[in-house]
């Protein structure tokens, strides 16, 4: 099921187009990647979706309905710039967020409280903003984001300024958020974190979307026949055998066991290729190389 | 409408909390009460202590005629001043005045010699009645009369009266009306500035602390600005009232305090005469303790300070106060949003500063004119309306002309709010760009 739907959003700003035509779709207790490069477009898309900004033309659904401002309730949004009052303390700083939010005062209070057991910051309550490093900082925001349980969050680079211990303990949330029934809106630049999180990406350049779909089918599509041999043997020999079918992309040797990756040309299949090189080596291991959504970033971004 | 209250709630308490606004908050008062008691307080010190002066006379002209006062008491000797000198300190005189022989004639000096330097009010009191008996002398000398001189010498007061429409008269005072204008036009004046720069202040630091974007998801920019500006208007006006609160019970305890036994109404006297002197007033008032010509002007002030119709006052001074503040506060939110950081504000800043500083600036030259057509025009255009009404009001205004400048002036208050909420909604979200007027001008036109 659809929860939200952007359709042929066009943004102008004076002297450029910061959205051209973008439609995007995002399924119910989905994590959906919106990547593409810095000045893609991808803040002026979430700003929309958030209500900051309207959109020159096009329109914008929330489960079924026209988005409006009753939604705001419904939406959490981490934003890329984010930052706190610096002289508030810390829990009172989360209880002004969290009514602004729509929470009543005693419900965000209880609510809270768990929080900060669980990331063990309940010392933290009574403090001045500014005495918190970034990283703490950092959880403040993204709990007071999530506390009034959304059903869509908007997440824009939400593990940036987390040590590797830290971000992992987010992501956990995260999938324990969307198992519980949410939907999450992933911007990152972070392709590592798009694969294992990711459902549903779009990829923004030069204010267009160019790719859309599952995570899988995408990697799948952009499959350029290449596999990884590992074998003991004489490479020149291996080399010799590969005949017309393939082609020797990389070498590596490391004592006896060399590591190459070939290009399988048209009508050759992997059985063909083992045949041909089991007759000069010893055959330890074959793999398919799909390639990364990093290497399908910076392919078709530089396209 | 329940966000905006929480916005305005967290801008009043954060800044109410603070401690320089506490700290301002008790100094103002004791800074402007003790303006007020100080003077008093030194006068009746200085009166307190009793002269018992001995004076030698070797022009034989003032014996036992000086008059004394109930402080001064004079006590007269024949020995010599070189005598009187060596047993000074063998005497309980305070004081020892010396009159030469040739004081009449003219270059004779009259020394006071002390142990502790007497205030200056004693020795002023010493001077003008040693002048004026020998004033007094010479006149007899040379035959005048003395009440000639007397009745030729006149003095009157001049009272101003207004007559209305309806025949009633009523009495003013130039100088309270001129009084009450400025310090209501400057009070008008000094509340912008601090508390419009404040609202610029509170946006820069959401701006540089990134938190704005995360506010605007959850409400309009609108509301964030408007919250933050009755927000620090409510500072301000519970700062105002604070400070007229405290500064009276200063006042009041300080009074009661130092001068228990003495009436305030007495010490106001006190002051009063004591400024007289100062002007070297003449002395009869002083002799005769009953008010002089200058102390009598000030009494008739301090009377037609209830001609003047303070209620309508005080009701335009809030109005002026709300409304002015207002219509700069969103200019001044405006410029906030429009820099990355304080030190980018000042290109922008001169669009607000230039009518506020001239409105103070045509204030003091307004006051001598209120009903001059320069004065309606600037008190009728809302970005100096504020000062300058203010100003004019208490010399009485037709209320045609007030509805006028009233309109207008909400008006500007809802045109500045409309301009700066256009260019707020877009600057707040723009990082590392400085504006430029042309761009300001473009974010006018952006849509929503």
């Amino acid at each position: 099921m659809e929860l939200f739907a952007a359709r042929n959003i066009v943004k102008r700003y004076a002297n450029h187009t910061a959205l051209d035509d973008v439609s995007i779709s995002i399924s119910q207790q989905s994590v959906f990647g919106l990547l593409g490069p810095n000045g893609a477009g991808k803040t002026s898309l979430i700003r929309i979706m958030n209500q900051i900004t309207g959109p020159d033309s096009g329109e914008l659904f929330f489960a079924g309905e026209k988005l409006n401002q009753q939604h705001i309730s419904q939406i959490g949004y981490l934003p890329e710039e984010r930052g706190l009052y610096k002289k508030m303390e810390v829990g009172e700083h989360a209880l002004y967020l969290a009514q602004l939010k729509g929470m009543k005062r005693p419900e965000a209070m209880k609510k809270l409280k768990v929080w900060f057991e669980k990331f063990e910051m309940t010392s933290w309550w009574k403090k001045k903003v500014e005495e918190l490093s970034k990283g703490m900082q950092q959880k403040v925001q993204f709990i007071v984001t999530v506390l009034h349980e959304p059903r869509l969050l908007i997440l824009d680079e939400p593990f940036s300024g987390f040590d590797p211990i830290n971000a992992n303990i987010i992501k956990n949330e995260l999938l324990r958020l969307k198992a519980n029934g949410s939907t999450v809106l992933l911007s990152t630049h972070n392709m590592a974190s798009v694969e294992e999180l990711c459902d549903e990406i779009a990829l923004l350049n030069r204010s267009k979307k160019i790719i859309e779909g599952s995570v899988s089918a995408i990697r799948k599509s952009f499959r350029t026949n290449t596999y990884e041999v590992e074998f003991r043997g004489n490479l020149l020999g291996f080399t010799n055998a590969l005949w017309a079918g393939a082609q020797l992309l990389e070498q590596e040797q490391v004592e006896d066991v060399c590591k190459v990756k070939v290009k399988l040309l048209a009508n050759t299949t992997t059985n063909d290729l083992l045949q041909a090189v089991m007759r000069v080596s010893e055959v330890q291991g074959l793999r398919e190389i799909v390639p990364t959504m990093n290497d399908i970033f910076i392919a078709k971004v530089n396209e | 409408m329940n966000k905006i209250f929480l916005i305005i709630q967290r801008e009043y308490l954060t800044r109410v909390k603070k401690k320089s606004f506490i700290i301002m908050t008790l100094l103002g008062p004791l800074l402007i009460s003790s303006t007020m008691i100080l003077p008093v307080w030194l006068a009746t010190r200085d009166h307190a202590e009793e002269q018992k002066i001995e004076v030698v006379d070797e022009s034989f002209l003032f014996r036992d005629s000086i008059p004394p006062n109930k402080n001064i008491k004079f006590t007269y000797t024949t020995a010599s001043l070189d005598k009187v000198q060596e047993d000074f300190y063998k005497t309980d005189f305070t004081a020892v005045l010396y009159v030469p022989s040739n004081i009449i004639t003219g270059g004779g000096t009259v020394k006071l010699f002390y142990k502790e330097q007497p205030g200056v009010v004693t020795e002023e009191y010493i001077k003008t009645s040693i002048e004026e008996m020998i004033y007094n002398f010479k006149l007899q000398k040379n035959n005048v009369d003395l009440k000639t001189i007397r009745n030729a010498q006149t003095s009157i007061s001049l009272i101003t009266e207004k007559i209305a429409k309806n025949g009633s008269t009523e009495r003013t005072s130039t100088s309270m009306q001129m009084g009450v204008g400025l310090v209501l036009g400057l009070l008008i004046y000094l509340f912008i500035f601090l508390y419009g720069a404040q609202v610029m202040r509170g946006v820069i630091e959401e701006k540089t602390s990134r938190i704005v974007e995360v506010i605007i998801s959850s409400v309009r920019p609108f509301e964030l600005m408007m919250g933050k500006i009755v927000g620090v208007a409510l500072v301000g006006l519970t700062q105002f009232l604070l400070w007229l609160i405290l500064t009276f019970s200063i006042y009041t305890a300080a009074q009661t305090a130092l001068f228990s036994g003495i009436k305030a109404e007495a010490v106001q006297k006190e002051l009063v005469k004591e400024q007289v002197f100062r002007k070297g007033a003449n002395l009869e008032a002083l002799k005769m303790d009953k008010p002089g010509k200058h102390t009598a002007g000030a009494y008739e002030a301090l009377d037609t300070f209830g001609s003047i119709d303070f209620v309508s006052i005080v009701a335009c001074f809030l109005f002026y106060f709300l409304a002015g503040y207002l219509m700069y506060a969103a200019l001044f939110a405006a410029v906030g949003a429009a820099v990355d950081s304080e030190t980018d504000v000042q290109q922008f800043m001169l669009p607000i500063t230039i009518p506020l500083v001239l409105s103070f600036v045509m204030a003091q030259t307004i006051i001598k004119e209120p009903n001059s057509s320069l004065a309606f025009w600037f008190s009728i255009m809302p970005l100096t309306s504020p000062v300058i009404m203010m100003v004019r009001l208490p010399f009485g205004v037709p209320w045609p002309e007030l509805a006028l400048s009233m309109s207008l002036l909400v008006l500007g208050f809802v045109f500045t709010t409309w301009l700066a909420s256009r260019i707020y909604r877009t600057g707040i979200l723009m990082y590392g760009k400085k504006a430029s007027y042309k761009e300001l001008w473009k974010w006018l036109f952006y849509k929503g």
